[in-house]
């Protein structure tokens, strides 16, 4: 059974961060050079990370499996990076942020991580304006904010509808610097696909060049995972195609927990599913539900029917008539689920039936098209552009999407997973969200971890490593590790079976979304759980990975990946099963209040469940580590 | 710009550039791809088209992508001669199947520029875009020595300028639009980005002598001014930063050599 100590500080919660940082053991400059740190990923924590260790001393390998660091999925965030700064003078604090962040989680974070969280993050915001990144600004030169979901001030920075591109160019160019400088050695088309543990100790990974094919071996004194979430288990989200869960689930296999895998978050408004074929879901800024009215036709015949064509009296406007004092603008799970249930009922709009419309005709009779335009023309464009409609003729037509993932590796207070060693960083880990992620939140947590908090807390754990003392990459280990990957990438092209890798991921995802989606039963899961496994069994036996090892094979890098999917896919149903309760973006139905609000409870789950690998077939262990609210007291989330 | 069909499916024969490696020799194969659906992205499209080749047991065409949403700056394709296609300030993954008629013979292509070798089929390597970044394209900032952000007040159109050329996302369209393969507009937007801010001032002159001495001995070519490469630009990033681009140079220049240099410059403290 793992050991779980969370390691959280004593003393009072505003305190813990700082006479931590002061009781930690430093290394000191002259020995730094002598520790070498793989970061695998480049997104805001994987780059930020690198660039600050690399300035610190250390020598760093940084890997990424895209062509560029400039790449990672980052990029995509849209809104805004949450501070507290209050320099809108409107009653912002650090706790004021700390306790919304918490609220927001559901109660499901930890109160300590969070506190940290919201500490450091007026400090990135001051990293970010020096590095040049162009935030958005007053006419007095001063800097701007907006307003965000599950906050009553305004704290929110940004640079346009690009804040995630901002923020990631920053820390790449941070990154790029201390390329040049020597202090970091970049590997691109690099996948991770082992952790290597000698001794306990996590100290090094094995990678595939996605360009030669080889097979290579890297030995370090501390790994770093910031390898971003796993939302693409259910293959159709607001992910880059790229993203996958491979090095977690790796880790996990050597060893290290895997925490709520079930806290799952997904978007109300998103461009919905049209064919077969897609391959993506785009994300429709939630700010357009200030102003557009969503609806779904009263009666099933109407669902093709021109959406103009159906009069008043036939609509439904289903968050009105059940959520009358929120209305369009009830919480994203709520918004959710209901337009699930309308389509569940046959009154879905569109060719595939999975979608609801998002209506801007009585705000541009209201307002004008001038005002509406202003307003929401950028998102009005990227409609029109992807399906060739105009939001100002008729309704959008929307549906929800998954598009993060709260749940992750098991860390500790120092980012460090229960395997020595191996830390890991951003949307990979577990710590700060809870059971649901407010906006505006993602891009401070990836970018506290690699700029605040890693450079701090990994010399309390190389401090106790000897300099020099990592193994070579010819220890058995290492040998093994490679031997291993090198036979999992031949048995795939082995296979030589009659379908492609694609088509398995779809179905994959397609069980997740029905069984352990938006509205998760005892049933369902049981179901998805006898699902899952029948369907990796037949994965393996009929998937075809055509071409070779040793050249850049796009269909075997998917493999490897989809075949993760799968095993992450049924621990993720199995979580859920087992957390007999609802929070955030975790809903069974069998537990909620009249309302349709999550019913928590708090005397059974107050706790992280952090799952153990036993080995391939067994079931896995479930480990709890309880969340003790020393400072905060855990109540039922409400934003009547 | 290819006028929209309103049918809801096509079909289209796709000739498409294939090469198994940098030193293998290419050549173009067309590829039948009927009753397509018009909402399909291009690149869903060619997943569809690699899904069949893989079920007759031939290998799929390689190419470049991840986020789909015109922003990671991975896809790279020149389609019917047009880096990233028909479409104005869009990327490749954002071209949809109805800009196309039914029975054309769409012709994709990697971006081709010397600087930009072949990897295979129609992915290309841009490793060239980071060389250049590193080279001079950041503010030497240390984690944590940053003063108060407000302390550093930025009026607001030198900030809404320095967004516009910020925005680049890096996918090379620039480079594989120009007769001459110029990285200038690449170059031009970090350059001013940087260049705009006051935060950027100390290493004004460094950055762009460094940048754009990098850039001519990565291979790419001069620019002669035809502005092929903000019109294919996915972010429509305007030629004038090129223009901005040259005076920082020049004015760098003249200064680099005139300038006086401490005889303590260089030594360590």
């Amino acid at each position: 059974m793992a050991k779980l100590d969370s390691k959280i500080p004593a003393g009072p919660l505003a305190d813990k961060w700082r006479r931590h940082k002061t009781e930690i053991k430093l290394v000191n400059p002259a020995n730094k050079r002598k520790y070498e740190i793989i970061v695998v990923g480049a997104g805001l924590a994987g780059a930020s990370a690198s660039a600050t260790l690399a300035e610190l001393g250390y020598k760093v390998k940084n890997f990424v499996f895209h062509d560029s660091p400039r790449r990672a999925h980052s990029i995509a965030a849209q809104g805004g990076i949450n501070a507290a700064k209050n320099y809108q003078n409107d009653g912002d604090s650090v706790h004021r942020l700390f306790y919304d962040t918490l609220k927001g989680g559901d109660y499901r974070s930890r109160e300590a991580n969070v506190h940290r969280l919201a500490e450091v993050s007026v400090n990135i915001i001051d990293q970010c304006v020096a590095q040049g990144v162009p935030f958005a600004r007053e006419y007095g030169g001063l800097l701007a904010n907006r307003s965000f979901g599950g906050a009553q001030v305004s704290r929110t920075f940004y640079a346009r509808g690009q804040t995630g591109q901002q923020l990631l160019l920053g820390a790449y160019s941070a990154l790029s610097r201390m390329i040049a400088a020597g202090g970091v050695e970049q590997h691109t088309n690099s996948e991770m696909l082992d952790l290597v543990v000698v001794d306990g100790h996590a100290k090094g990974i094995i990678v595939r060049n996605l360009i030669t094919g080889e097979i290579e071996r890297y030995a370090a004194d501390a790994v770093i995972l910031a390898t971003g979430g796993y939302g693409n288990v259910f293959n159709l989200s607001t992910y880059a195609r790229g993203s996958n869960v491979t090095a977690s689930w790796r880790a996990y296999k050597r060893g290290a927990c895997f925490a709520n895998p079930c806290y799952t978050q997904i978007h109300p408004t998103c461009i919905p599913v049209t064919g077969d074929y897609q391959s993506k879901l785009t994300l429709m800024s939630e700010s357009l539900r200030n102003d557009g009215r969503i609806w779904a036709p009263k009666n099933k015949a109407d669902r093709l029917k021109p959406p103009a064509s159906i009069p008043e009296a036939d609509r439904d406007y289903y968050l009105e008539r059940m959520y009358p004092s929120f209305g369009n603008l009830a919480p994203r799970d709520i918004a959710s689920r209901a337009a699930k249930r309308v389509c569940d009922e046959g009154r879905g709009v569109g060719e595939t039936g999975l979608g609801v419309y998002l209506d801007f005709a009585d705000a541009i009779n209201r307002l004008g098209e001038p005002v509406v335009r202003e307003r929401y023309g950028n998102l009005f464009d990227i409609y029109h552009e992807i399906t060739a409609e105009s939001a100002y003729q008729q309704p959008m037509r929307i549906f929800p999407a998954v598009h993060y993932t709260m749940g992750g590796l098991w860390v500790d207070y120092n980012l460090m997973s229960n395997v020595p060693g191996l830390f890991v960083l951003g949307e990979a880990n577990f710590s700060d969200h809870g059971a649901n992620r407010l906006g505006a939140s993602a891009l401070m947590q990836g970018l506290a971890d690699g700029y605040f908090v890693i450079p701090y807390t990994i010399g309390d754990y190389l401090a106790g490593q000897k300099p020099g003392a990592r193994p070579s990459v010819d220890a058995p280990e290492f040998k093994a590790a490679a031997e291993n990957i090198r036979a999992m990438t031949e048995r795939f092209l082995q296979i030589k079976g009659k379908e492609t890798v694609s088509h398995y991921h779809k179905r994959l995802g397609k069980i997740l979304w029905e069984h352990c989606g938006m509205a998760r039963t005892r049933a369902s899961l049981e179901q998805a759980l006898k699902l899952i496994p029948a369907l990796r069994d037949e994965f393996w036996a009929n998937v075809t990975v055509p071409g070779s090892a040793a050249t850049l094979n796009q269909s075997l890098e998917q493999a490897g990946r989809v075949a993760d999917f799968f095993e992450l896919g049924e621990l993720l149903c199995l979580d859920a099963l087992t957390r007999e309760e609802s929070c955030g973006g975790h809903f069974r139905e069998e537990y909620q209040y009249p309302d349709g609000e999550c019913k928590r409870d708090d005397e059974k789950f107050a706790h992280v469940a952090a799952w153990e690998f036993q080995g391939a077939g067994k079931p896995p262990l479930r480990n709890i580590e309880p969340l003790n609210y020393e400072f905060t007291k855990m109540s039922v989330r409400n934003y009547k | 710009m290819v006028a929209e069909t309103n049918s809801n499916t096509i079909s289209i024969t796709l000739r498409v550039w294939r090469q198994a490696g940098p030193d293998a020799p290419g050549k173009f194969v067309d590829y039948p791809a009927a009753n397509l659906s018009t909402h399909m992205s291009f690149l869903e499209m060619l997943d569809v088209v690699n899904d069949g080749l893989t079920l007759k047991g031939e290998e799929p065409i390689a190419f470049a992508h991840d986020c789909r949403e015109g922003i990671c700056g991975t896809c790279s394709c020149t389609i019917n001669g047009k880096a990233h296609g028909p479409g104005h300030g869009v990327a490749t993954c954002q071209i949809y199947m109805r800009a196309f008629r039914d029975g054309e013979v769409i012709v994709v292509e990697p971006f081709r520029a010397k600087a930009f070798p072949l990897v295979k089929d129609l992915v290309v390597d841009r490793s060239a875009f980071d060389r250049i970044i590193q080279a001079g394209g950041f503010i030497s900032v240390r984690t944590g020595a940053a003063p108060d952000a407000n302390s550093i007040p930025v009026p607001k159109t030198d900030a809404d300028l320095a967004m516009d050329a910020a925005a680049c996302i890096g996918c090379g369209a620039c480079v594989a639009a120009c007769k001459n393969a110029s990285a200038m507009l690449f170059v031009a937007a970090k350059v001013s980005q940087l260049g705009l801010l006051p935060q950027g001032q100390p290493e004004r002159d460094s950055r762009v002598l460094a940048m754009v001495n990098t850039m001519d001995a990565l291979g790419f070519g001069s620019c002669t001014n035809q502005y092929e490469c903000s019109a294919a630009c996915p972010k429509t990033i305007s030629h004038d930063f090129i223009a901005r681009l040259n005076r920082d140079y020049l004015k760098a220049s003249v200064r680099s050599a005139f300038k006086p240099v401490s005889s303590a410059a260089g030594g360590s403290g």
